[in-house]
């Protein structure tokens, strides 16, 4: 099924170099790219004509530690001329950064902000950076798996200074 | 000037943040804050058993119960590949059309509400709990009921329910006549939506909107028609859009909506067939009860199931359904293990909520309020 799709054909085509992989699991369609050329490619699938992937329908982080590069970034995009979806997925290294894509979907502002908070995952170019759903000053990344399900300091008890 | 709006503010619909940067009173720059009602169900999620996160999704979008339980199950069944039967496919359309119209009522009466109708409040509760008392006769509960499970539903329908639903969806398009007569041609109500909140068509698909606010501005995405899933192609009915993508479009897409949801649910009683209403698969469903009390065979498999869980093939799926508030979806990763890898929801409502900014920057205080209203947010779904 991945070699009849014209999306997958066409990112052969241009970037032979940085698809390393494409799987075909339940009927979708997984490309598993390098991360160098991430933003050249997203630009290509948002821009091409034939292709049109102008909705990001969702962006997000995940951890495989303890394995290297630690953390994933999954795309996934969805074209309404083709009606399909395509997933776009890249690592990342723990003390590496990725380039944004914000300014080619502006979904991925606050997606990005997202896996910055939960994963510790660092976009480049990002306008605006900071913590989403925890607030400013907290220290850890919760969805990260060497984080524990009931927070760092569950048998601390919180005592306020007087 | 800079004004705090939020988080305990009644028109924030929860508890969302909005700091405005007012010239006058014209909004200059305004910034969200979310994650008061950040819960970490992702993280949760990935620490349980596949059954187990099923409660979890009822409380994303609280009003919208059955259509989370929905997305979910989806992608657990997209997963292990399995068929569910077509009894358990209409059933759950059934309910989550109910729930859709159930969730646009609470829609309907809070933004007029906000924007000072107070009477279509009045109206919208009172069909809102004829079907929360369907619900609490066929799933047990009402607000989180909980009633999809892995493979089909729950249970079956109770005697007198197929009724109750009938004379609901009898009635249900004389009560949209109600509310019509209260606000769509009422002069304020006009005044306060019509111009108000417009962005570009593009400007919507790139902040990846989707739902009833997207179509709004005349694009005609819906899940249920681009990837129709639990047999929705086998039923009748249109996609509203707007033209300009206002306030005004946005209640009026959701109007048509509540009809044609009314018009499924019609359709799927009178067509509703007869059959099982779970997946017979001895590694996910649960067995009978009465075999788990006679049978020893069952009692070891119902045992398993609910304390072990089971284990899916290593792999990854998306599924995803049309909610009250848009595409609301389900990633999944599994590494073949009897907890889910990766949990990710793709909710709705934090991507609606990404554009508003863009919405209110340039217009006045008051219009903040009708637009929160109109991209119909719930925070519990925004922050997870």
């Amino acid at each position: 099924m991945a070699e009849g799709n014209l999306t997958v054909k066409k990112l052969k085509e241009r970037f032979i170099n940085s698809i390393l992989e494409v799987t075909t699991f339940r009927g979708e369609v997984t490309v598993t790219v390098s991360k160098g050329e991430i933003f050249e490619i997203c630009k290509f699938l948002h821009s091409d004509s034939d292709l049109q992937y102008r909705l990001l329908t969702d962006l997000c982080g995940l951890d495989f530690f303890p394995q290297t590069p630690r953390f994933g970034v999954v795309y996934l995009l969805y074209s309404m001329k083709s009606n399909q979806r395509l997933r776009v997925k890249t690592r990342v290294g723990e003390r590496e950064s990725i380039p944004s894509v914000e300014s080619i979907w502006k979904a991925a502002n606050w997606y990005e902000r997202e896996a910055y908070d939960l994963f510790g995952i660092t976009f480049d170019n990002h306008p605006d950076l900071r913590r989403i759903m925890l607030w400013d000053g907290y220290e850890g990344h919760p969805l990260r798996k060497d984080f524990p399900v009931e927070g760092p300091d569950f048998d601390k008890p919180f005592v306020p200074e007087v | 000037m800079t004004i705090n709006m939020g988080p305990q503010h009644p028109a924030t619909h929860g508890v969302l943040r909005v700091v405005l940067e007012l010239d006058g009173e014209v909004i200059v720059r305004s910034t969200p804050h979310l994650g008061h009602l950040h819960r970490g169900m992702e993280k949760l999620a990935e620490s349980k058993t596949y059954h187990q996160a099923i409660p979890l999704t009822d409380r994303l979008d609280y009003t919208n119960a059955m259509g989370n339980n929905f997305a979910y199950v989806l992608a657990v069944e997209k997963l292990l590949g399995i068929q569910v039967p077509k009894r358990a496919q209409y059933i759950r359309v059934m309910m989550a059309e109910l729930q859709r119209i159930a969730a646009h009522l609470i829609w309907l009466g809070t933004h007029a509400l906000d924007i000072g109708a107070m009477t279509p409040l009045l109206y919208t509760f009172r069909e809102r709990e004829d079907i929360l008392r369907i619900f609490e006769e066929v799933a047990g509960g009402r607000l989180t009921p909980t009633y999809l499970r892995i493979g089909g539903v729950s249970k079956d329908f109770p005697e007198g329910a197929g009724e109750k639903i009938q004379a609901f969806v009898l009635a249900f398009p004389g009560h949209i006549k109600e509310y019509e007569t209260l606000l769509t041609k009422n002069i304020i109500w006009l005044k306060r939506t019509k111009g108000v909140g417009i962005i570009s068509k593009e400007d919507a698909i790139s902040f990846g909107v989707t739902g009833p606010t997207l179509r709004g501005f005349g694009v005609k995405y819906d899940v249920r028609k681009a990837f129709p899933y639990s047999s929705y192609e086998e039923f009748d009915f249109d996609i509203p859009i707007g033209s300009v993508g206002d306030v005004y479009d946005r209640y009026i897409v959701r109007l048509r909506e509540m009809e044609w949801s009314n018009s499924i649910v019609e359709q799927a009683l009178e067509r509703l067939p007869k059959g099982p209403i779970i997946a017979n698969d001895p590694r996910v469903t649960l067995p009978p009860k009465e075999d788990v009390l006679t049978d020893i065979a069952s009692l070891i498999r119902q045992f398993k199931i609910v304390s072990e869980g089971f284990r899916p093939p290593a792999g990854e799926v998306y599924a995803s359904v049309e909610a009250a508030k848009g595409e609301l979806g389900f990633y999944l990763v599994s590494d073949g293990s009897n907890h889910p890898f990766r949990f990710r929801i793709r909710t709705p409502s934090f991507a609606n909520l990404s554009a508003l900014s863009k919405m209110i920057e340039g217009g006045l205080i008051a219009d903040v309020i009708s637009v929160i209203g109109s991209i119909d947010i719930v925070l519990g779904e925004v922050d997870r």
